[in-house]
């Protein structure tokens, strides 16, 4: 089995230590840990993560090849940082049966850069109406345990309770993208004092928080615990606080985009900042990193979501919703919460690791950087600053909102299972 | 001048003002026996209309005309875009047949805005109406009607329309008239009243530079020009109002309702108007209705504006994009 020696490097932004990977597993942490027979990577006190696991990534395979496959999209998550991606269901055909949650499973396998759990939808089609067969992804072999429906949202109060309900008996999750649909019909952006200059169709952030004040009151009800895709508003976050303050079993999550950029960029027209939800307000920005901060907000997940150039290069209301995301995330998070000063390494781990594998169980993945543990690893350079430039993404898809900014931050090696899929910045 | 008109926002006092004088001296030129002008002899304009607008169209071509232009008629009807060719695509197949300029009418918030700032043309691009967004040459056009009504048409040139008080009626939320309106009027001097029920008025209207009320009755008043936009009576079944009726009694300017107005204050209308909607026959006939005048002034305003953008002795726009720029 191959040994590699990961030197001087801030384990969870602490003190300098050794880490060794022997085969799969980490072998040993310490200093001054010997290097006889194993390759040497040379940390120089960047930062070592846990590999990063991300609960929201859309794949596009199958149906959408055009804009990511599976190898793509992993070949970005590894480039990122990531060592485990949840791929939504939203696909065509749509991830509602056994086969197809196998299919995109046994893709990430072949593939082997980073692991995917697919992610089932919670009703046939994606339509709302009756529950896919949930037992059946979570037997089949990519053992599902998240069933969302995103992309759209679960609106019917009963066959929400329902999901809610059935999940249990295997201890699923039902991950809720939040939208009133009658509150958003023709919904092209956050609506307020930008919106009603621009004369864009508003996307009001009542429609996200009536959603979510009823998902937690269900799940409440019937004890089961639901997690909340991509909180966008300050009035989520009071709702989710609330809850969490009553013992209802809520976590959620907010995307990189929404802890960072504001609804006045859509002043440019530009359709790479259509997104959904969409872009919110600098009071709703600072709201999220608060509660990402204290606990209220429980992981960052990038809602990744790639689509081809002619898509983003049109008219505004023609353009499709979403943004890239799995090679800027770390970044955008280190800008937005470590630089800052309202989260550290640890709590970056805790964020991006540890809770979203919690909360999915992916197995093996958002462990403690310690012996024993598998070697999924990242290692990040936080001293670099740089602009981003996509072309360099290994994602099929450039629609990035960051194109030319300058943003801190770059992960340089990867590690799946003591194998590295990224070096140096490269991918193996 | 900018290059392109995309926005009222976007002209400062002494550029509307400069427009409408200039629109004074076009109007002259309709008074002749010819009216035409050798300005734009070799230039070519296109109008190209996503949506239908009979009487922009109509009045831009006019007022191309009138200058010289070579004008090229596009509608979305029929064209190689119901075959699903995109906007870009659309402007570059059209500025590869050497065109000077992009008159467009798209349903989509913005589209004038990419077309101006995406690369993809050199063209100068004038906004004709865009979604929910804006329509400056109407706000123009409207400013022009207000200062020869309410200012004077000789006593007016050079002049804003410092402390005008104007009111707007009908439904903002889906006006890019209003919009238009609200920025000149506002960079003009004027003082502005929006009158809706609370369904017709954006949520975020509270940094508008102007008043907003519920009340009709209460502004007329003290107003010298009230503008009533047209509600469409699909609105209603979106729930917006209850009913037709209802509108029209608590929104709507009749005989009576005109009388509480100032002697001097005059009726104004964008058109298409809704007959016993948000405008009864008594008033849109009466004197005091400019709805006929703005559409005459329409073509004056569309003239300078053309004449301002399109340098009219300067030399043609030459197009020097490279290839691929549009990867900006």
């Amino acid at each position: 089995m191959s040994k590699i020696l990961i030197r001087g490097a801030k384990v969870l932004g602490g003190a300098l230590q050794d880490v060794l990977i022997d085969g799969e597993t980490i072998a040993e942490v310490g200093t001054g840990l010997s290097a006889e027979g194993a390759e040497v990577v040379e940390a120089d006190g960047k930062v070592l993560l846990p590999g990063l696991v991300d609960l929201h990534t859309h794949l596009r395979e199958p149906g959408r090849e055009d804009s990511e496959t599976v190898l793509t999209g992993t070949r970005a998550a590894a480039s990122g940082g990531y060592t485990s991606v949840f791929a939504m269901a939203n696909t065509f055909p749509v991830a509602d049966t056994a086969g197809v949650v196998e299919q995109v499973w046994r893709l990430g396998k072949e593939h082997g850069y980073c692991d995917v759990q697919p992610i089932g939808a919670v009703t046939v089609g994606l339509d709302g109406q009756k529950l896919a067969e949930l037992g059946a992804m979570h037997e089949s072999a990519a053992g599902v345990t998240v069933f969302s429906d995103d992309g759209k949202c679960v609106h019917d109060a009963v066959i929400m309770r329902r999901a809610l309900e059935y999940v249990k008996a295997f201890d699923g999750v039902v991950a809720q993208h939040a939208q009133e649909p009658r509150l958003t019909e023709g919904a092209q952006m956050n609506e307020g004092v930008v919106s009603a200059e621009l004369g864009l169709g508003g996307w009001p952030a009542v429609a996200e928080e009536s959603i979510i004040a009823r998902d937690v009151l269900l799940a409440d009800h019937v004890g089961s615990r639901v997690h909340i895709c991509h909180l966008s508003t300050a009035g989520s976050v009071e709702i989710v606080r609330w809850a969490k303050s009553r013992g209802i079993q809520v976590t959620a999550e907010v995307t990189p985009h929404h802890l960072l950029l504001t609804d006045e960029l859509v002043r440019t027209y530009n359709p790479v900042y259509k997104v959904n939800p969409p872009l919110r307000t600098e009071r709703d920005v600072m709201a999220l990193r608060e509660a990402l901060a204290d606990g209220t907000i429980d992981i960052v997940a990038t809602d990744h979501a790639p689509h081809p150039h002619e898509d983003k290069d049109c008219e505004w209301a023609a353009a499709a919703m979403g943004m890239v995301g799995l090679e800027t995330a770390l970044s955008v998070v280190q800008e937005t919460m470590v630089d800052t000063g309202l989260l550290d390494w640890a709590g970056v781990a805790d964020r991006m690791s540890f809770k979203p594998a919690q909360i999915g169980q992916a197995t093996g993945h958002g462990r403690p950087v310690s012996a024993g543990e598998p070697a999924n690893l990242t290692l990040v350079d936080a001293a670099y600053r740089g602009q981003v430039d996509p072309a360099g993404f290994a994602s099929r898809s450039r629609n990035t909102p960051y194109e030319g900014r300058e943003l801190p931050g770059r992960v340089t090696h990867t590690w799946l299972r003591g194998k590295a899929t990224l070096v140096d910045g490269k991918l193996t | 001048m900018q290059r392109h008109l995309i926005s009222a926002a976007d002209l400062t006092r002494d550029d509307a003002v400069l427009i409408l004088d200039t629109a004074e001296e076009m109007a002259r030129v309709a008074d002749r026996p010819i009216k035409k002008l050798p300005t734009l002899r070799g230039r070519t304009i296109v109008n190209l209309f996503f949506e239908d607008s009979t009487r922009t169209r109509i009045s831009f071509e006019a007022a191309e005309k009138r200058l010289s232009a070579d004008v090229i008629n596009f509608s979305a009807k029929g064209s190689s875009v119901s075959k699903g060719e995109s906007l870009k695509d659309t402007a570059q197949t059209l500025e590869a047949m050497g065109v000077d300029a992009v008159v467009i009418r798209h349903g989509a918030s913005g589209a004038p805005y990419r077309l101006a700032n995406s690369g993809w043309i050199d063209a100068a691009v004038i906004n004709a109406g865009d979604g929910t967004h804006q329509h400056p040459t109407q706000a123009l056009l409207d400013a022009f009607t207000m200062r020869r009504r309410l200012v004077g048409r000789d006593a007016g040139l050079g002049q804003d329309l410092a402390g005008k008080r104007i009111t707007i009626v009908g439904d903002v939320l889906h006006s890019r008239v209003a919009r238009s309106n609200v920025d000149l009027l506002h960079t003009l001097g004027a003082e502005v009243t929006l009158v809706a029920p609370p369904t017709l008025l954006p949520v975020g209207i509270e940094t508008w530079p102007c008043e907003v009320s519920y009340d009709l009755d209460s502004t007329l008043p003290k107003c010298d020009a009230v503008m009533m936009l047209r509600v469409q009576r699909e609105r209603m079944n979106a729930a917006f109002f209850p009913t037709e009726r209802e509108y029209s009694r608590r929104y709507g300017l009749d005989g009576d309702r005109m009388a509480k107005l100032p002697e001097h204050a005059i009726v104004m209308h964008p058109g298409p108007m809704v007959r016993g909607m948000e405008i009864t026959a008594e008033v849109a006939d009466s004197g005091r209705c400019t709805a006929i005048e703005q559409v005459a002034n329409g073509v004056s305003i569309r003239m300078a504006v053309l004449y301002l953008l399109l340098g009219g002795n300067e030399p043609a726009v030459t197009h020097t994009r490279p290839t691929g720029s549009e990867e900006k």
